[in-house]
């Protein structure tokens, strides 16, 4: 009866079915506590699966010690359902869908009456020329953002560490900009660049390809030096006193400090860093959206706007769905490539 | 005589160098001062000479704010409104259903559990632009487009990192405290709101701030999926939707005006929190 009544919610269900054909190749991965208790819920579950029909032992039983697995798999309706379903509503359904639309194409209203054409949306993609624009544009705008970004950042986390007075109110304002969000920001950044061109040129910031990317260009840099400085202080506060004070004692410039000593030192921070400009500056949408969409014409597009605008049309839809495909992976190939590198990095340390 | 004058140097140097960012401070905060100073100027001033202060012939008092406010037709203290109903409910449901399925993920490991918690850290790589067109149809059918209920949305859409965050903060409180617990006699519940949820407080700051940020800022998901004909804007929304289109034909002053009154909240939020919000960017940037 009891059984019956948990199968109610969906999530229970999967849950139950899972747990009792894994409870026992469970044990061996856990540690001393947790090995006691699931064995004791082992034993619950054989006692259930014999003889369903005697509850009662089983009450008494979860009465004695219920901060068992079992007694909280009874609660995970509660515990886990609430963001399982809204994860479901939210991401894995629409991410299975859109997988599936990016093998569609023709023109596609919703997605019940979307029709299958295979990989012609992906021919579409890989000929659309745009698309292939907006990728060398946002590849060389990464490139140029991750450097400038960490240098600077580092620089100012550097100097903000040196014990100079006033230190604490420059980090609160360095890190202001970064509160604003990015459609707020591209048009403060536009009204400031269009008023600054005002004054030497004719010319607007939407006019020149090369005035988009260098505005672009400096608007992340204000935004985000603050955000990477903030990581660089904590890994620089995190080099140890004592091998600073080594250095001093062995005589090391303040240069053979900073290169043989507290860089090696802060390299976890750097890979941080890096990937976290590097994957924002590939995801890049509000700020190109506000302080150029994409003009002129198309030449200051980047991946994430080039995609959007594709979905507005209904006949486009399946391209921008296979070419978000693609930049899922090329993102993803980012993201393993960061676990590579900091599990490597946390292995040798 | 020689440490003296090396200690004496060093001084200077810190003085210069506090000279030198004072003033890199200063320009840092040139953008946000110009857009300032040109809420108080007329239109066409705003226009001919965006750096210059106003003067008794350009001064035009709060009318731009007067303007700003009802910029597009459309009241912009309701899209403050929305704005802050979203970003709050959106907070609270993550903070407490993430930190929950966190804890029953930690503690549990089943291979069920073992499956969401990879396909939560795999939703943190997964960039908008792949769900965003099914993700606006699925809302639409499921009623998910006001901001009463678009919540649900976010608590979906963010669970990868809250629930990451959390995960690796359970794993680090002793078992044996939830043992002492049950042993008292508590069940799941109470072991954890009673024990588990007030050790959780530095991540649940840290999280919270995290996701403020972020929803607060947040345009493309409201603006597919909040029902734009019904009147519901968050104030990016808002923004993007009375600048495109009227971009020049719009009163610059009073789009300044605009710009700056977005700005206002979250500059108050910063400084009343600094301190967690710094932290909580640090703890936040640690992700594997």
């Amino acid at each position: 009866m009891k059984e019956k009544q948990k199968a109610n919610s969906p999530v229970e269900a999967v849950e139950e079915t899972v747990a009792e054909a894994v409870l026992e190749a469970e044990t061996n991965a856990e540690d001393e506590a947790a090995v006691l208790e699931s064995e004791s819920a082992a034993v619950d579950g054989e006692q259930e699966q014999a003889a369903p029909v005697k509850p009662k032992k089983v009450k008494v039983r979860a009465g004695h010690s219920s901060m068992t697995r079992r007694s909280m798999r009874k609660w995970s309706w509660l515990f886990i359902g609430p963001v399982f379903v809204s994860f479901i509503i939210g991401f894995l359904w629409p991410f299975l869908q859109g997988i599936y639309l990016s093998f569609c194409s023709g023109r596609i209203t919703t997605i019940a009456k979307a029709k299958l054409t295979g990989l012609q949306s992906y021919e579409k993609a890989f000929a659309d020329e745009s698309f292939f624009h907006a990728f060398w544009f946002t590849a060389l705008f990464a490139i140029v953002s991750v450097v400038l970004i960490n240098i600077l950042a580092f620089a100012a986390a550097y100097a903000l560490t040196q014990g100079v007075k006033g230190s604490n109110l420059f980090r609160t304002i360095f890190f202001m900009p970064n509160l604003i969000g990015g459609i707020v920001l591209g048009y403060l950044w536009s009204m400031i660049f269009d008023g600054l061109l005002d004054l030497y040129t004719t010319t607007n910031l939407v006019d020149d390809a090369t005035y988009g990317f260098w505005g672009l260009i400096i608007l992340l840099l204000w935004q985000q030096i603050g955000y990477m400085m903030i990581i660089y202080i904590a890994g620089l506060q995190s080099v140890p006193e004592d091998m600073l004070e080594a250095a001093k004692i062995d005589g090391a410039t303040k240069r053979q400090t900073l290169f043989r000593v507290i860089i090696p030192n802060v390299m976890p921070s750097i890979t941080i860093c890096t990937f976290l400009t590097l994957t924002n500056s590939f995801k890049l949408y509000d700020q190109n959206l506000a302080l150029t969409n994409g003009k002129p014409g198309r030449l200051t597009e980047m991946l994430a706007l080039n995609i959007s605008n594709g979905f507005a049309n209904s006949a486009t839809r399946g391209m921008a769905q296979a070419k978000a495909v693609i930049f899922f992976v090329l993102v993803a190939v980012l993201g393993i490539a960061q676990l590579v590198t900091t599990r490597k990095r946390e292995v040798q340390q | 005589m020689g440490k003296q004058q090396s200690l004496k140097q060093e001084r200077t140097r810190k003085t210069v160098m506090s000279v030198v960012l004072a003033v890199i401070c200063l320009i840092y905060m040139l953008p946000i001062l110009t857009i300032l100073i040109n809420t108080f100027k007329e239109a066409s001033a705003v226009k001919s000479s965006l750096f210059s202060l106003p003067n008794s012939e350009t001064f035009v008092g709060f009318d731009n704010y007067e303007t700003g406010m009802t910029a597009g037709s459309y009241p912009f203290w309701k899209a403050i409104l929305f704005s802050t109903i979203i970003t709050i409910l959106s907070a609270a449901l993550i903070l407490i259903f993430c930190s929950m399925a966190a804890w029953y993920v930690a503690r549990v490991n089943s291979v069920f559990c073992k499956i969401f918690y990879f396909l939560c850290i795999f939703s943190m790589v997964v960039p908008f632009q792949m769900v965003q067109f099914p993700l606006s149809k699925t809302a639409d059918s499921l009623k998910l487009n006001t901001p009463w209920t678009i919540p649900i949305v976010y608590l979906g859409f963010g669970a990868g990192l809250a629930i990451f965050m959390f995960v690796g903060f359970t794993k680090s409180i002793p078992i044996e405290i939830e043992e002492a617990a049950s042993i008292d006699g508590c069940g799941p519940l109470r072991t954890y709101f009673m024990v588990v949820f007030p050790m959780l407080k530095p991540t649940l700051i840290s999280v919270a701030i995290l996701e403020i940020m972020w929803v607060w800022n947040d345009y493309l998901l409201p603006s597919l999926v909040l029902d734009l004909k019904n009147g519901y804007r968050t104030i990016p929304v808002h923004i993007q939707l009375t600048t495109t289109g009227s971009y020049g034909q719009m009163n610059l002053g009073a789009m300044m005006a605009l710009i700056f009154v977005s700005i206002i909240p979250i500059i108050i939020f910063y400084l009343v929190c600094q301190k967690y919000i710094i932290k909580g960017v640090a703890a936040g940037a640690v992700k594997g």
